[in-house]
């Protein structure tokens, strides 16, 4: 963007020479403000939880997730499974490796479309919706919400793969592999969070 | 130190598409600074109705319904789209010039997050032109901002147009931070900094770790309103109260972000007026980051009349963090003390804004006590306060960076005689406009009322007032005509008119492309000093 500033200013003006990128460092950043964002989705969940009294609440059987908790078992599985892959994909660029960088992005993408799908699936075969009551609120926009942030992440790394093609990364240039790797591992941790508080705790 | 461009442009553009297709940190802060005047010209003129409306009882001009709207869409306006998009446009301009950078570290996010407030801004006005513009108060509460008692569609677009300029502000935030982390020149450690640098990163902090926190209580109303949520609603076995702990998580914190930035132009600005170093570096740095923590502890201060909120522990912090501000206070009046002052126009600014945020800090230090603030919630006391912080504070601080920084900006001097006209006419505006309405809420007038009793003794307060109001969008004439006739026949102003200090001044003005194309050395938090004084200066820095 403005690689033109060293020439013109014969500085080199404090641009990355140690440390993080700026992509990276900008990355980090922008999680922590997702990070807040859904703290305060959470923090309506407990304090909506908590003043419910009985969780869930009595009265609509398709409130006891727990009863239904294989499926959404095995699609945690396979996204903690797409941050290995996702995470192995930024092992092998590292080293220079570009083939092996775009089959694990490849994986990680299905992977992330099949979390999607399955989904999508799921809310079709929940007994609830959104209108019903604090619980349907609440399980709704956490794991919509969750589900945006998968689909952003899937196209980030769409794009990564897209680029890896035309093979424009390399061991010393990939800033954007390693961010989107980072948030791929954010948006999977805030699934793992949501499955232990939606389904299990 | 004249500069000239060394790169021409790649191929010739017309100088419209150059400025809707910048990424040049200075084009861009100069569009957030055109913006937000149009923006306050929409804001103020919403205040005006709603002072026409108020200058004597019974209802002339407006409805309740219009009036609801005007005084909704008066605060949103000028928090979101005039307030707080200025001081990005003054931390746009100036901070990497500051620091010695060439540009922001994301130039085009840059350019994503100034073109998100026009069109956000466009979003909530367009309401008045639907069917009404959002009338439940910038705060929202449900259950008035529900669709039951806010049916319109100026709500909804009020909530999404309230996202997107957060989500500016965010990516802003993430640029601003990214950009002081990784791009100062050689020798400009963070201790280095000019203050207002510091303050953009305090800011920043407080808008990475504050707006989304409203975004997810918008996204909860916007649920509620449209999807059948039950997140507000206690009927449904949601909570009103809920919303207003998250909202305040950062609307409170909201209040430093559109303050901070002016506090750090008025730190610049008074050193550089009174030919003295800013008393106390160190310790305005660190009462700067103090404000930023503890500003996300006293968001339930605003709540105490709800009786669900922990009273002594909100309470408490609500003192305290007027002991921060109290030190900055001691900074900038022994800055001046002793000092060679020169009372040209952003000083004037400057002084104003300390005498009026000082009125301004100690009627809300007043609200602090739970039982005074159970007399004055929501009279027009609170509005009275509100009004000296962001009014005398955060605007008083913007226009004295823009008497600043007009020079460097545009290379002509802005003319004394109307800016002097421009400050009085303001200054005494705001005085009459707010200063009886400390009276009125001591009184008993609620904020947000249409209409009062004419023998509640309200009447000739409230008439002051609007003349005051009146006065204020007077004084914008010598302002802009001033504009108009520095544009094109204004002294030139050459790299450092004031006699600055900082590293902005060091290049010709306005600056070519990326800025510098050479930097003094840095060795203090003062480097043109340094370099016009050698190191007979640096005993004193």
């Amino acid at each position: 963007m403005s690689t033109g500033a060293v020439a013109t200013t014969g500085h080199g003006a404090g641009h990355g020479k140690k440390g993080l990128g700026n992509p990276v460092l900008g990355m980090l950043l922008f999680i922590v403000s997702e990070i807040m964002f859904f703290a305060g989705l959470f923090a309506a969940y407990f304090n909506l939880r908590t003043a419910t009294g009985i969780w869930p609440p009595e009265g609509n059987g398709a409130f006891e997730l727990h009863s239904e908790i294989l499926f959404p078992a095995i699609m945690t599985t396979l996204l903690v499974l797409s941050s290995v892959t996702c995470q192995f994909a930024v092992w092998r660029i590292r080293r220079g490796d570009r083939q092996g960088m775009n089959r694990a992005l490849l994986m990680t993408v299905l992977l992330g479309v099949i979390f999607l799908i399955g989904q999508a699936y799921d809310y079709t075969q929940l007994g609830f919706g959104i209108a019903d009551g604090v619980f349907g609120s609440t399980f709704y926009v956490l794991t919509g919400f969750h589900g945006a942030h998968v689909l952003g992440g899937v196209l980030m790394l769409t794009v990564c793969l897209y680029r890896g093609g035309l093979g424009q990364f390399s061991a010393q240039h990939h800033d954007m592999v390693e961010a989107t790797s980072i948030y791929w591992h954010f948006v999977d941790v805030v699934w793992i969070l949501l499955f232990a508080l939606l389904y299990i705790v | 130190m004249a500069t000239t461009a060394l790169r021409s442009a790649a191929r010739p553009r017309t100088s419209l598409y150059e400025w809707l297709t910048t990424t040049d940190h200075k084009k861009i802060g100069i569009l957030y600074t055109i913006s937000s005047f149009v923006f306050l010209g929409i804001g103020g003129l919403l205040a005006l109705g709603v002072r026409a409306e108020l200058a004597q009882p019974g209802l002339q001009f407006l409805n309740e319904s219009t009036y609801n709207q005007l005084f909704t869409m008066h605060a949103s306006v000028m928090i979101f789209w005039v307030i707080i998009p200025f001081l990005a446009a003054i931390g746009n301009y100036v901070v990497p010039l500051m620091i010695g950078a060439p540009d922001m570290a994301f130039p085009r996010i840059n350019a994503l997050s100034f073109w998100m407030v026009p069109f956000s801004g466009i979003v909530a006005a367009s309401g008045f032109f639907l069917g009404g513009a959002a009338d439940a108060g910038w705060t929202a509460y449900p259950p008035v901002s529900s669709i039951k008692y806010s049916p319109g569609p100026g709500m909804n677009l009020w909530i999404v147009a309230v996202i997107l300029v957060g989500t500016s502000s965010i990516l802003g935030a993430v640029n601003f931070m990214v950009t002081i982390f990784r791009m100062r020149a050689p020798g400009m450690t963070l201790f280095r900094m000019p203050i207002l640098t510091w303050t953009v990163l305090v800011t920043s902090v407080l808008v990475l770790m504050g707006t989304p926190v409203l975004t997810s209580a918008l996204v909860m109303l916007f649920i509620d309103r449209n999807f059948g949520g039950a997140f507000f609603d206690p009927t449904l076995g949601g909570s009103a109260i809920l919303w207003q702990n998250i909202f305040w998580f950062y609307s409170h914190p909201a209040v430093y972000i559109m303050v901070l930035p002016a506090m750090g132009v008025i730190s610049e600005i008074l050193p550089v007026f009174s030919r003295k170093p800013l008393f106390g570096y160190k310790a305005f740095v660190f009462a700067t980051a103090a404000i930023g923590a503890l500003g996300f502890s006293v968001w339930a201060h605003h709540m105490f009349t709800t009786g669900s909120v922990f009273l002594p522990f909100f309470s408490v912090m609500t003192f305290f963090i007027a002991v921060p501000t109290g030190v900055k206070f001691f900074n900038w009046i022994a800055t001046m003390w002793r000092g060679q002052i020169t009372f040209k126009t952003p000083m004037l600014f400057a002084v104003g804004f300390l005498s009026m945020f000082l009125i301004g800090g100690i009627n809300g230090v007043f609200s602090a006590p739970v039982p005074v603030d159970y007399a004055i919630h929501a009279t027009y006391w609170i509005v009275a306060h509100i009004h000296y912080v962001l009014f005398g504070g955060s605007f008083l601080g913007i226009m004295a960076g823009i008497y600043f920084y007009f020079p460097k900006m545009f290379g002509k001097m802005l003319d004394e005689r109307l800016g002097k006209m421009h400050f009085w006419l303001m200054y005494i505006g705001l005085n009459l406009t707010f200063l009886p309405m400390h009276v009125l809420g001591l009184a008993g007038m609620p904020r947000r009322i249409a209409d009062y009793s004419p023998t509640a003794g309200w009447n000739d307060l409230n008439l002051a007032a609007t003349i005051g109001g009146f006065t204020i969008g007077l004084s914008f004439i010598p302002f802009f005509w001033n504009v108009f006739i520095s544009l094109r026949s204004g002294e030139e102003a050459g790299d450092d008119p004031w006699e600055a200090n900082t590293l902005e001044w060091a290049t010709s003005s306005p600056p070519p492309p990326w800025n510098f194309d050479r930097l003094p050395a840095i060795t203090s938090e003062r480097p043109l000093f340094d370099a016009r004084h050698g190191s007979a200066g640096k005993d004193h820095a």
